[in-house]
């Protein structure tokens, strides 16, 4: 029941706006659409955490307590994301740069990103896990380019290409699962490519086939991911397209696609008995970690800094998960989640920021705080937190990564020390000067509504100083599924 | 399952009609008949799955057969067409390499990807698996065809012809992905192709031109 309202009403949502139902009145019922799914999800996540896994739909769907939460992320960020949308989406129209027909296409595209991400996250069988990430690049490519400006017209379309490419490699790698698969499970063609039955059998597949599977699978997903050096597409995409877009491309998109290269890691790691998947995990992880810091002191737009932070930690995730283990995958999942949520909080202020200075050059940007002390404070906040400073959440997962490093990788702490501190100074000497320098822009008469900057941030402190119990117990079954290490 | 060794060779002479469509499109610098060419190679595909069908048994084969035939012969080369003709693309020309220097890497390519479908060929249980080096083969090339051409439209043949690939290397090695699969991996390439259609008209507003060397500005300075 939840699960059915779940994913019906984005795509209901999706479908109403299409059509141009709703009218003026759409901004409005995108988030009404967005709080439903929210809700259903929060009772999805209820339940799983109370009586454990569960199948829908003759198998076809799959939510153990590793999926729920990020279903539950995407929601919150999804209806968050939808609120910042609605005044941000406005001043965009009156400045000229979208009309109504592109708003509406804005509003249905959304919902059926969310649609296809929530298909993705829930999804038993891996073909169709690839069917809704190929959708999710579809339904966000328009998006990127919604402004039509050149710059966003050639960010469309490397996305696509890139993408498109990337996620080819990933089919193939599916077939490949698949035919080792069959081998084992029979060819009745319904049961040799769900994940559940696989996990079940995964010690029986056929290790040099899965090997080569998992090589075309991690290259597939993390072009998505944004890994290194499959990056190129993601900081275009994020810096050209609206930026309530960029938020949920940056928070929630990356997050899925690094869940759909762990659900296969789990696979492959059980019936390969070595480390292959995970040494690779580690390498693409750290690549992606370091080039990213020092690609961070060559940006000169707001929005493309923070796109290459979003890489660099992504980078950290995937590195986490490739140790594997009870704690660095604990850490990886709250690390997900701080930098889903810290993340969208930074576009947001970003956002907003663009839109008073006109601009988002960093250079031009300058006086956040004389000109409106919350989108001051919400920048500075935000890029503190996602710079792992303490109290913030951030700061626990990657000290937890950082000391299960020490001790499992040893070789590996340097290279990521070096990282953060470098990503540290690029980001925090730019932001610094965007937040206090001298302007000669006056104080805006009101400032502009940005609660979800602020729950995400506080949801992120909170994190960081106290975990709940029950949350903790949750990443803890969640970590235990993914095993590893 | 009875053998039939004819319309085991008549499968495997498809395949190899298929690989030599693919350096055709390698070469080819018309971009009319590179659709053409992508039309045939689909057709002989929906061939091949027939042949497999009928000698199989499997129902589904049928279906699949159905769903390229459509699709790839039918539906995407004549939207390609029409875009072709509204926005007036016809020649590619301007190309990375030279055709002689693109067919030797091509043949690089091959035995790269020979080598490659060599543990899955061990492994599948087909008749059909000797096809599968073809199939990477294919799916190599086209892969090839996008990185080496500049024309927007050139390198959406080359996905295409990839994804032609995929299917014929999913046929011969197992039969065939599961239905709900194979029908979500058709709906998701004929969106693809609507969107770009999109995607084109919007390009050639802004630039005049489907030409990718305008969509080099994003540099990492800027």
């Amino acid at each position: 029941m939840e699960f059915a309202v779940l994913l019906g009403t984005p795509l209901i949502g999706a479908l109403v706006f299409a059509v141009g139902g709703a009218g003026r009145r759409a901004p409005e019922a995108n988030a009404a659409c967005s709080l439903i799914t929210f809700a259903a999800a929060v009772a999805l996540a209820v339940r799983i955490v109370a009586g454990g896994s569960l199948t829908v739909a003759h198998e076809q769907f799959f939510i153990d307590p590793f999926n729920v939460f990020l279903v539950a992320l995407t929601a919150f960020v999804g209806f968050t994301t939808s609120l910042f949308s609605r005044p941000y989406m406005r001043v965009e129209m009156k400045h000229g740069r979208i009309s109504a027909g592109r708003l509406r296409l804005y509003h249905s595209m959304y919902q059926l990103f969310i649609a296809t991400m929530l298909i993705a996250l829930t999804t038993n069988n891996l073909g169709l896990l690839w069917v809704a990430m190929e959708a999710a690049t579809l339904s966000t490519v328009l998006l990127v380019t919604l402004y039509r400006t050149p710059a966003s017209l050639e960010a469309g379309w490397k996305y696509f290409i890139l993408c498109g490419v990337g996620i080819a490699q990933a089919l193939f790698g599916t077939i490949l699962l698949y035919i080792a698969a069959e081998k084992v499970l029979g060819a009745d063609g319904v049961s040799a490519l769900l994940w559940t039955h696989l996990n079940a059998v995964k010690g029986q597949l056929e290790p040099r086939v899965l090997s080569l599977a998992f090589v075309f699978l991690l290259v597939g997903y993390g072009t998505k991911v944004g890994l290194a050096p499959l990056h190129n597409w993601l900081p275009d995409a994020h810096a050209e397209g609206p930026t309530p877009i960029s938020a949920v491309l940056s928070g929630l998109l990356l997050n899925v696609a690094i869940y759909a290269v762990v659900r296969c890691k789990v696979l492959i790691e059980g019936s390969l008995h070595s480390s292959l998947p995970s040494r690779m995990l580690m390498g693409f992880g750290l690549l992606s970690v370091s080039l990213a810091a020092f690609l961070l002191w060559r940006q000169r737009d707001i929005k493309r800094l923070f796109a290459y932070s979003s890489i660099e930690h992504m980078g950290i995730i995937a590195f986490a998960f490739g140790m594997g283990g009870a704690v660095a995958n604990f850490a990886a999942l709250l690390h997900m989640t701080v930098h889903s949520l810290t993340k969208s909080a930074i576009f947001f202020a970003a956002g907003h920021a663009v839109q008073k200075s006109g601009t988002q050059v960093m250079d031009r940007i300058r006086g956040l705080m004389t000109v409106s002390p919350t989108v001051g404070w919400g920048l500075m906040l935000g890029s503190l937190a996602i710079l792992g400073m303490p109290p913030f959440g951030v700061f626990a997962s990657e000290f937890l990564i950082v000391t299960t490093a020490m001790r499992d990788q040893p070789w590996a702490t340097p290279i990521l020390l070096l990282a953060l501190g470098v990503a540290f100074a690029a980001i925090f000497g730019r932001v610094q000067s965007m937040v206090f320098g001298e302007t000669t822009a006056r104080r805006l008469p009101h400032s502009p509504a940005l609660l979800p900057v602020f729950v995400h941030l506080a949801i992120v402190l909170m994190l960081g100083l106290f975990i709940p119990p029950y949350l903790a117990g949750w990443y803890r079954a969640a970590a235990r599924l993914i095993g590893g290490g | 399952m009875a053998a039939n060794p004819f319309i085991l060779q008549l499968v495997n002479s498809l395949a190899a009609l298929l690989l030599l469509l693919s350096f055709a499109m390698l070469a080819q610098r018309r971009v009319v008949t590179l659709v053409n060419l992508l039309a045939v190679q689909g057709a002989i595909l929906c061939a091949a799955t027939l042949l497999l069908a009928w000698r199989t048994g499997e129902s589904h084969l049928y279906v699949s057969a159905a769903l390229t035939l459509g699709l790839k012969v039918i539906v995407l080369p004549w939207l390609l067409h029409r875009l072709i003709r509204r926005l007036g693309v016809y020649w590619d020309t301007d190309t990375l390499l030279n055709t002689s220097g693109t067919m030797l890497v091509g043949l690089l390519v091959v035995v790269f990807a020979f080598g490659l479908a060599q543990p899955i060929s061990a492994l599948a249980s087909t008749a059909t698996r000797s096809a599968i080096g073809i199939a990477v083969a294919v799916i190599l090339l086209a892969f090839l065809t996008m990185i080496t051409r500049r024309k927007a439209m050139s390198q959406v043949v080359g996905f295409l012809s990839m994804e032609n690939g995929l299917f014929f290397g999913a046929m011969s090695a197992t039969y065939g992905m599961p239905m709900i699969v194979e029908l979500g991996v058709a709906l998701d390439v004929l969106v693809a192709m609507l969107v770009l259609g999109v995607f084109f008209f919007q390009i050639r507003e802004q630039f005049d031109s489907l030409d990718l060397e305008h969509l080099d500005s994003l540099e990492e300075e800027t």
